[in-house]
């Protein structure tokens, strides 16, 4: 598969790292070089420097080509609006996006996106390590 | 009508500034507490502390009965965000400020009602850095009505005028005055005039060449 991502943080390289090993086509872009050293040591896919709101730096990304796009900028709002590009403007099929507020997290999956919050699923998963998994409701 | 503008900026103040003027209500939302503090001083209780990105914070302003939410901070992304929040809240009609011209088509394709066009926006931005051009457009508003900044030059004949002498052109109002020194007042009939002041203006923009005249002068030339 053909895949963006936009965010080398921590999220951003891990992604990355999996993704090529198991021998699909990655670009990651990112604002800043530095965050490029994020990525494994035998990283085989491309770095673009950039910003994934702006249209052009998304083109220079390939982003006409790809199959799948992960928005994991520190920026909620950032991640919304360069899925929604990824998504309304250059038709990409899957734009996965990561959302830290929970509340908005809820209204951007309502408007179609497919979001993950890591603060709910982290709070559910830490509830659950103290108490236990809730039983399933059968 | 309830309106909340997100985004205590240039554009927020002279906005909300003219809209209570016009006996709305009105909530400017702004996220640095000393910015929102000092305009506090000008617009009362008009205005909240908060995040506009945030659920909570336009849940606390009463969005959901807003008649119009206008983002209008200096990040496209936090007013697309913005415009989205207000619309999962029922808000119909939401405006957004638009900074970079490119990101209209984005607007355009979520369907948010935008009052400023790329053409505009690119206009003002080289209007701002040309200190030629006196009348930068700041925003348009309903009824064919636009939201001006004007520097008055030294030379202006309103200069030590008070704003009640001003002849203005019809349905134009000076809604806020920022002095050299960057602190705003809203002007009352008796408020003097000085030069180096930063007016925000309300006015049609058929009456354009008729207020240059009057705050400016006839010596300059007619290139808008």
């Amino acid at each position: 598969m053909n895949v963006l991502i936009m965010g080398c943080g921590r999220l951003g390289a891990q992604i990355a790292g999996m993704l090529d090993e198991q021998g699909h086509r990655v670009t990651v872009m990112d604002t800043t070089p530095a965050s490029f050293r994020r990525l494994r040591e035998n990283f085989g896919g491309v770095t673009v420097l950039g910003n994934g709101m702006d249209a052009q730096a998304l083109e220079r990304a390939g982003v006409g080509e790809i199959e799948a796009f992960f928005a994991v900028t520190q920026g909620d709002n950032r991640n919304y609006f360069a899925s929604q590009m990824a998504k309304q403007v250059y038709q990409v099929p899957r734009v996965l996006c990561r959302i830290y507020d929970p509340g908005r997290e809820k209204i951007f999956r309502e408007l179609g996106l497919e979001t993950f919050s890591p603060t709910s699923m982290g709070a559910r998963v830490m509830v659950n390590m103290l108490l236990g998994a809730p039983q399933e409701a059968s | 009508m309830y309106i909340i503008v997100a985004g205590g900026g240039k554009v927020g103040l002279g906005l909300a500034a003219e809209l209570l003027q016009g006996n709305n209500e009105v909530l400017v939302l702004e996220r640095d507490p000393a910015r929102a503090a000092a305009m506090g001083e000008e617009l009362g209780d008009s205005v909240m502390v908060g995040d506009g990105c945030e659920t909570s914070t336009l849940d606390g302003a009463g969005v959901a009965r807003a008649d119009l939410v206008a983002a209008v901070t200096g990040d496209d992304e936090d007013n697309l965000v913005i415009c989205e929040i207000a619309r999962s809240r029922g808000v119909v009609r939401t405006i957004a400020r638009i900074n970079n011209p490119k990101n209209e088509l984005l607007f355009k394709k979520r369907g948010i009602e935008t009052t400023i066009s790329a053409t505009q926006a690119i206009l003002a931005q080289i209007e701002q850095e040309l200190p030629t051009h006196e009348m930068i457009s700041l925003l348009k508003l309903h009824g064919g009505l636009e939201l001006f900044e004007i520097k008055l030059p030294a030379t202006s004949p309103v200069v030590g005028r008070a704003v009640r002498e001003v002849l203005l052109p019809p349905e134009s109002l000076i809604a806020l005055v920022v002095d050299p020194g960057g602190s705003p007042r809203l002007p009352g009939g008796d408020s003097r005039l000085n030069g180096g002041d930063a007016l925000v203006v309300v006015t049609h923009r058929e009456s354009l060449d008729m207020l240059r005249e009057a705050l400016i002068g006839s010596t300059h030339g007619l290139d808008t």
